[in-house]
């Protein structure tokens, strides 16, 4: 009974940072419908600008407090800098760049903090006043604890009273729900908006500043808090606090007791739970259906035309050049080297990665924020065949796209039933349970539940964990550049070309059908879900080959591959080439991967990636593709000319 | 107050108004006067809506000008607009349903104009006393008419000097409609001028004075109410369904 009860203190108190973060991620979407994938970054700024001030001031119990309330602050103002220069240009832009916008703004946090902090994970002070433990049922239980227990009704008891209670609270509630008429009632918006991202970052910043006793601060703390603070908000409901409390609460009282039973189990645990709500109420514990929430929607998308003459030819022509260039590479080594072909196969990789994403973004509106998930997922797949059941790479090859496909059959069960911001939040956070699988090697350590590990009794190594899985290379007759290359080449525009036909046959009418009117698709007796489900799968079978063909030219594999940011990679990719036409993603796969190859040299080379998106999506919101529709692409008719109206 | 022009509180010259690439208002002009309520009558889609959102800022006219006590507004944000004064109820009400009556009071909320009766909460219970009632229910437990009645009294929390009204009618039951009715002209009587968008012919004879009619985002006619009620011939080329 003492040790249930110590448990169950130990999981409330672990709950407080989740809640913060995952309220103000809440409420900021409630206002603005911008998701804001930063989110994570301003936990972790609280955590760091926390601990320089604890360490300044924070040596007095009232020193510590003021510490944690002005980094909370200070990340509040730094919400207010990103709303006041980023957010108010792009709250009409499609949902999508809004993500990627706020993505850019993750990008450059992380290399500041890097800049001012840097690299060492910092362990943080104990809270002078609280170092002590107190004895419950003979069982000593850190004070600190219970005051992290005490936050989170403090801070949701605050946060009703000052919606209840104050007009602007009121009038954020009205903008939650119709914010066109609050503006026609006199209401300038953009203060209130303002407001709302100081509240909501703040709270982020709360609660990183408040888990420094317990954390610390490290460099990974945005991305796990991410994914952690998304599955909180989709099981609560989006929108719910109260719904982001009680989520709260069940997942850091089942983190404790789940810890107990299977180490290192936290986030397989949370999708467990997560898929269980989500099966009995899609819309979270204290959520409303998504239609309600009258989630505002872009114009109508140009519907997807066969391409124009002048295209065919370029794509056509580069085909070309792409199956002669070896024979360059051969004749005159000095024009066409050897690093231009390995640049050529990581391109193709990424072109097709892309293209498999855009299959299911452009045409089926479904924009996944984990894709890295099928193509790291595929490519363990398939390198652990190797590894343990000495599978022939040609075999083995093959078990990449399957497993691709069957992990996308897994998590795209439950994420076709969501679209937009849902869909995105789910996605990513699958995308991140699937990593820590492969990252703390849970196989492993659940080997070594059932007793099976090496003769020290630490868990056998089966992903490898950060060191990954080494030495997988294809059979000699596929392993020389070139035919390495003609093999990479040959499948990945195979793959292309099918995918191609896919979306012009009545399956892809229908998915396209579906994303610009799902009531009228139902209407007609289209199982929508269905066909969702079915193109997610056909998506992760692709991203899965992508994986493969990743592996097998680099003879090894590591989980930064089914990274976030792997992830967020490839959505670049297709939105750098513009979502509605399909070679789109072919030029934006190009381009970022040539860019990243440019940029991976320099150090701080996310801070300038991370301000090129933004400055791409202030600029280009039509993607590089979209230059086609340009004047100056008009005069090289890349595209159709405008159709005037009558 | 001696001249027309002087007394012109709301005008319309000229405007064009696009959703898309689809013109819904060509060449619209239509002025209101001061404590004059004005109907803008037309069929379903005729563009009375378009019309009311273009001044009140909700859409952007592509051409033409809007003037508000003299100013020209047109390229104003909608808050800006209704700070000057004019009072927008909008079709379908969009109360807000998760708040009470009396926080959706509150959110139209502004401080008083020294050329418009000042409304609290207290002088609205007055002028609708079933809201009185029900201060504490949430907007979206109400019926449609008390729905109405709220958003009415939502927007006189702003205090205007200029009404417009699109639709207040729509899905009313008549006795319903007669209190609508009855509210316009109390207003009247406060001095405010109203732009009234209908399709219910009854309720525009009651309380109007001018109307417009609007067929395919042209104005087709402009005369008294009075006139209008007498013309048969031009009711029926427009009005009747
Ligand atoms: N957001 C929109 N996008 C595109 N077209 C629109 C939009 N809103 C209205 N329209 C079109 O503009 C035209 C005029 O609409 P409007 O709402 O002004 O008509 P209305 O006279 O108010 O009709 P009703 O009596 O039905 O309210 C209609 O043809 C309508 O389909
Ligand atoms: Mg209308």
């Amino acid at each position: 009974m003492a040790d249930f009860i110590v448990s169950l203190l130990t999981g409330l108190s672990s709950a407080a940072a989740m809640f913060l973060v995952a309220s103000g991620l809440s409420i900021i979407f409630g206002v603005t419908r911008i998701v804001n994938f930063a989110h994570g970054s301003f936990y972790m700024l609280g955590a760091y600008i926390g601990y320089t001030l604890v360490q300044t001031i924070g040596s007095t119990g009232i020193g510590f407090w003021t510490a944690v309330l002005i980094a909370a602050v200070a990340v509040g103002l730094i919400g207010v800098v990103m709303e006041i220069l980023l957010l108010r240009r792009i709250y009409k832009a499609p949902e999508l760049f809004q993500l990627i916008a706020t993505f850019g703004v993750i990008l450059v946090i992380q290399d500041v903090t890097l800049w001012v902090w840097g690299s060492e994970d910092l362990v943080g002070p104990q809270a002078p006043g609280l170092k002590g433990a107190v004895s419950i049922l003979g069982k000593p239980i850190p004070e600190y604890d219970l005051a992290l227990i005490a936050i989170s009704p403090l801070v949701l008891v605050g946060l009703w009273a000052l919606f209840k209670l104050t007009r602007w609270g009121t009038l954020v509630r009205a903008a939650t729900q119709d914010r066109q008429m609050v503006a026609a009632l006199g209401v300038n918006q953009r203060w209130l908006f303002t407001g709302v991202l100081f509240l909501g970052s703040a709270l982020a910043g709360l609660g990183g500043a408040v888990q420094i006793p317990k954390g610390g601060a490290d460099l990974l703390m945005d991305f796990n808090i991410l994914a952690a603070a998304f599955v909180v908000v989709v099981v609560g409901g989006m929108g719910s606090i109260l719904g982001a409390f009680w989520a709260a609460l069940l997942f850091g009282i089942l983190q404790t007791f789940g810890i107990q039973i299977l180490p290192n189990s936290t986030l397989v645990l949370m999708f467990l739970v997560m898929a269980v709500v989500l099966i009995f109420r899609p819309w979270g514990l204290l959520g409303m259906p998504e239609s309600l929430l009258q989630i505002p929607s872009g114009p109508p998308e140009q519907p997807l035309r066969p391409a124009l003459p002048r295209v065919r030819a370029l794509a056509g022509a580069a085909c070309a050049l792409l199956l002669v260039l070896p024979i360059v590479h051969l004749v005159f080594p000095e024009v066409v080297g050897t690093f231009t072909l390995v640049l050529v196969i990581e391109i193709m990789v990424f072109v097709l990665f892309a293209a498999a994403l855009h299959f299911i973004m452009g045409p089926g509106g479904m924009v996944s924020f984990g894709h890295a998930a099928y193509f790291g997922g595929g490519a363990y797949a398939a390198a652990l065949l190797v590894k343990f059941a000495d599978a022939p790479f040609e075999l083995a090859f093959w078990a990449a796209p399957l497993g691709g496909a069957l992990l996308a059959f897994l998590f795209g069960w439950f994420c076709v039933r969501l679209s937009g911001v849902y869909f995105a939040m789910l996605t990513l956070a699958f995308a991140q349970i699937a990593w820590a699988f492969v990252f703390q090697d849970m196989p492993g350590s659940v080997l070594k539940t059932f007793g099976i590990a090496d003769e020290f009794g630490t868990p056998l190594k089966i992903t490898g964990g950060d060191d990954g899985l080494n030495d997988i290379w294809p059979s000699p007759w596929a392993s020389t550049r070139i035919s390495y290359y003609y093999i990479t080449v040959g499948l990945s525009v195979a793959a292309l070309w099918i995918m191609r036909r896919l979306l012009y046959a009545p399956f892809g009418y229908t998915l396209r059908a579906g994303r610009d009117s799902p009531l009228r698709a139902a209407a007609i007796g289209i199982d929508l879900t269905r066909h969702r489900w079915l193109a997610f799968a056909i998506s992760g079978a692709f991203t899965g080959l992508a994986g493969a063909l990743f592996l097998f030219s680099k003879g090894s594999i590591f989980p930064t591959t089914l990274e976030i940011a792997r992830s967020f990679d490839a959505l670049l990719m297709v939105m750098l080439g513009g979502v509605q036409s399909l070679f789109g993603p072919i030029f934006g796969a190009a381009a970022l991967t040539w860019l990243n190859d440019l940029f991976s040299v320099l150090s701080y080379w996310r801070f300038l990636l991370g301000v090129t998106i933004i400055a791409l999506v202030l600029l280009l919101p039509q993607g590089l593709a979209g230059f086609a529709d340009t004047r100056p692409g008009r005069r090289l008719r890349l595209a159709r000319p405008e159709e005037t109206g009558a | 107050m001696t001249g027309a022009a002087e007394a012109r509180v709301l005008e319309l010259t000229g405007v064009d108004t696009f959703y898309g690439r689809a013109q819904i208002l060509s060449d619209v002009s239509l002025e209101v006067r001061r404590s004059e309520v004005v109907a803008l009558l037309g069929r379903n889609g005729a563009g009375k809506s378009t019309t009311i959102k273009s001044i009140i800022g909700l859409v952007r006219p592509a051409k033409g000008e809007i003037a508000f006590e003299g100013k020209p507004i047109q390229g104003l944000e909608p808050f800006q607009i209704s700070r000057l004064g004019l009072g927008y109820v909008p079709e379908d009400r969009r109360v807000f349903t998760g708040l009470t009556v009396a926080e959706n009071l509150e959110v139209g909320r502004q401080p008083r104009r020294e050329n418009a009766p000042e409304w609290t909460p207290d002088k609205l219970f007055a002028l609708f006393p079933n809201l009185a009632e029900m201060s504490d229910r949430l907007g979206g437990l109400m019926s449609g008419g008390e729905q109405q009645m709220l958003t009415i009294a939502r927007t006189l929390m702003g205090n205007p000097t200029t009404m417009l009204l699109d639709e207040p009618s729509e899905g009313l039951a008549p006795v319903i409609v007669e209190q609508v009715a009855k509210t316009i002209l109390d207003l009247k009587a406060h001095g405010l001028s109203i732009l009234l968008s209908e399709q219910n012919l009854h309720l525009s004879t009651l309380v109007s004075d001018r109307a417009y009619i609007i067929e395919k985002g042209r104005i087709r006619y402009e005369g008294s109410m009075a006139e209008l009620a007498e013309n048969e011939e031009i009711r029926a080329a427009y009005l009747m369904v």
